[in-house]
């Protein structure tokens, strides 16, 4: 089935956000129709028409040619079907979804996957901090599917995790992890400062041993069933990540300034 | 009931009557081949009938390391039973009784179906608090503490209302030495078949029953009708030339497992041919009123 595809005019001007288009909102809708979606947040109207030059398409399938980081919540609330960026964009990309596929080619900004609930959203280059936290007032960050990040996060990445896996190939900021209720956080290049900081419960496993906050105990080497088990979901996702698994890990529990029946995973 | 003769080998025209029972499929894994089969086997021991032993229960087949979901060899467990309440209760107690406590293990779901039992939903509260819930996509594993490290146990497993049991092969031979190697063989054809399990000692039973006794307290007793012994005595269902009846029980994930698995059975032991193995196969049934399902020996044979 051929995608709908939206080719970037030109750089826009303003801040623009991109939650309408997605499938679940597009379904049954004309390019004409689309065309006059309006995406504007300063007072001066700008419609996906005026934006993008659109071609038809199965709205399941939505492909944007060429992006910037003005354009925000890119496939925000998702639910199915799929959607790729091939650029960057702004923030919250992903933000909510529920289900179906993203993958932003480029760079993002902050919040990427904030708040997801399921599917797969993929960052091919940089996100920005706060990857899949919650926004001020909110209980949880990341509840359900995955996240994975090609190139390096910012601070704050997996913030309040509950449920589901993200895995960063590259660097982490300060604080990955931090407060987190559970769920699965993996980084393979360097971490920043105080890796999973008041951390409840979950998994933080790290390709490089990290300076650990006093209040995480050592809790020796071990190889265990369930490293294997994720090493073999995440090899076709990303080989660096199933090795990772493979080997055997040095386990600190924490933290134990919070509840402390979380875990921090690095070779031995 | 004129016989059918395969290679010299008489076959009745008759069919083993069979019924419907709940079933269920596992994975267990350990760090080498010999452990899984070890907790494999302390699971599905004493589970050869539901008249006492509750469940049904037996090794499917071997998984090699390549293919299960930790990478460790595994062993693929059936089990069975009358309803999905003795089903799940067996089920519980026999994991965590005999794959618990086995060295290394971990045990995964490993039927597809709606239908689920909960086995690391319970197993879980073991850890007394100290157990951790992992997910992953539409999977849901526990990790238990226990003094070798973890026992990783899937939260669910599936479960097969659609189960068949009963299905069954009465081999007769002229003496238990040739009868006894034509059961051997049908087993280990039997074994190649997946989706069932033989849950008899090596998958042979020497003492079929009937239902029904001259004792009140007893509701199933020989069957003195195949008892070569008493061949002058009772109303005997055996020919002159037969001193021994061994019998093949199966059960299976579905119908057509068991017809399968009486398909491969029925092959070996005609191949096997008369003088070395069994002059004459039959079929238990109850003359066809109690069982839904009827596997007809004239329609598996080679």
């Amino acid at each position: 089935m051929k995608p709908l595809v939206l080719t970037l005019r030109e750089e826009p001007d303003q801040r623009l956000d991109l939650a309408p288009l997605v499938p679940h909102l597009l379904k049954g809708k004309s390019v004409k129709e689309i065309a006059e979606i309006e995406l504007q947040t300063t007072r001066e109207k700008v419609t996906a028409g005026d934006l993008f030059k659109i071609r038809a398409g199965s709205t399941e399938s939505i492909r944007f040619e060429g992006g910037s980081l003005h354009l925000d919540n890119v496939g925000q609330g998702l639910k199915s079907g799929e959607i790729i960026l091939e650029g960057d964009c702004g923030k919250s990309p992903g933000r909510g979804m529920s289900g179906g596929s993203l993958l932003v080619a480029g760079d993002c900004g902050p919040y990427a996957g904030s708040a997801m609930s399921g599917g797969r959203l993929e960052i091919g280059g940089d996100a920005g901090d706060f990857l899949g936290a919650p926004l001020e007032g909110e209980l949880e960050g990341i509840t359900g599917g995955l996240l994975i990040v090609r190139g390096n996060a910012g601070a704050r990445a997996g913030d309040r995790l509950r449920r589901g896996t993200i895995l960063i190939e590259g660097s982490a900021g300060d604080y990955p992890g931090s407060r987190m209720i559970a769920g699965t956080l993996i980084v393979l290049k360097e971490c920043g400062l105080l890796p999973g900081y008041l951390m409840r419960r979950g998994t933080i496993v790290l390709a490089n041993p990290p300076e650990l906050a006093p209040t995480f105990a050592d809790c020796g080497v071990h190889q265990l069933a369930f490293a294997g088990l994720f090493a073999g979901f995440l090899r076709d996702e990303s080989r660096a990540a199933a090795r990772l698994f493979g080997r055997p890990l040095a386990r600190f529990a924490g933290d134990m300034a919070a509840l402390g029946k979380g875990e921090i995973f690095f070779p031995a | 009931m004129r016989p059918i003769k395969k290679n010299g080998v008489r076959i009745d025209d008759s069919f083993a009557e069979a019924f419907p029972m709940r079933g269920t499929a596992i994975l267990i894994t350990a760090p080498s081949r010999r452990w899984a089969r070890q907790a494999a086997t302390t699971m599905t021991g004493f589970a050869t009938s539901v008249i006492g032993c509750g469940a049904e229960a037996g090794i499917d087949c071997e998984r090699p390391a390549s293919t299960t979901p930790d990478g460790r060899p595994g062993v693929r467990v059936l089990m069975f039973a009358m309803s999905s309440d003795t089903l799940q209760t067996q089920l519980v107690n026999r994991l965590g009784q005999c794959v618990l406590t086995s060295p290394g293990s971990a045990c995964f779901a490993d039927l597809d179906s709606p239908d689920r039992l909960p086995i690391g939903d319970q197993i879980r509260y073991f850890g007394d608090g100290w157990q951790v819930s992992k997910k992953f996509g539409d999977r849901h594993f526990w990790r238990v503490p226990v003094m070798d490290g973890e026992f990783l146990c899937e939260a669910t497993t599936g479960l097969t209302k659609k189960a068949v049991g009963g299905g069954n092969l009465l081999i007769m031979g002229t003496t238990p030495e040739t009868t006894l190697r034509a059961a051997e063989l049908a087993v280990e054809a039997m074994n190649g078949v997946e989706g069932v399990v033989l849950p008899f000692p090596g998958g042979i039973v020497r003492s079929g029953s009937k239902v029904g006794s001259k004792y009140k307290a007893m509701t199933a007793s020989t069957n003195d009708a195949y008892c070569p012994t008493l061949r002058g005595a009772v109303a005997t269902n055996l020919d002159d030339d037969i001193g021994c009846v061994l019998e093949i029980v199966i059960d299976g994930l579905t119908e057509e497992a068991v017809a399968e698995a009486m398909r491969a059975g029925l092959a070996a032991i005609v191949k096997l041919g008369p003088e070395d193995g069994a002059v004459r196969v039959g079929a238990g049934n109850y003359g066809g009123k109690l069982g839904p399902f009827h596997f007809h020996l004239k329609d598996l044979l080679p």
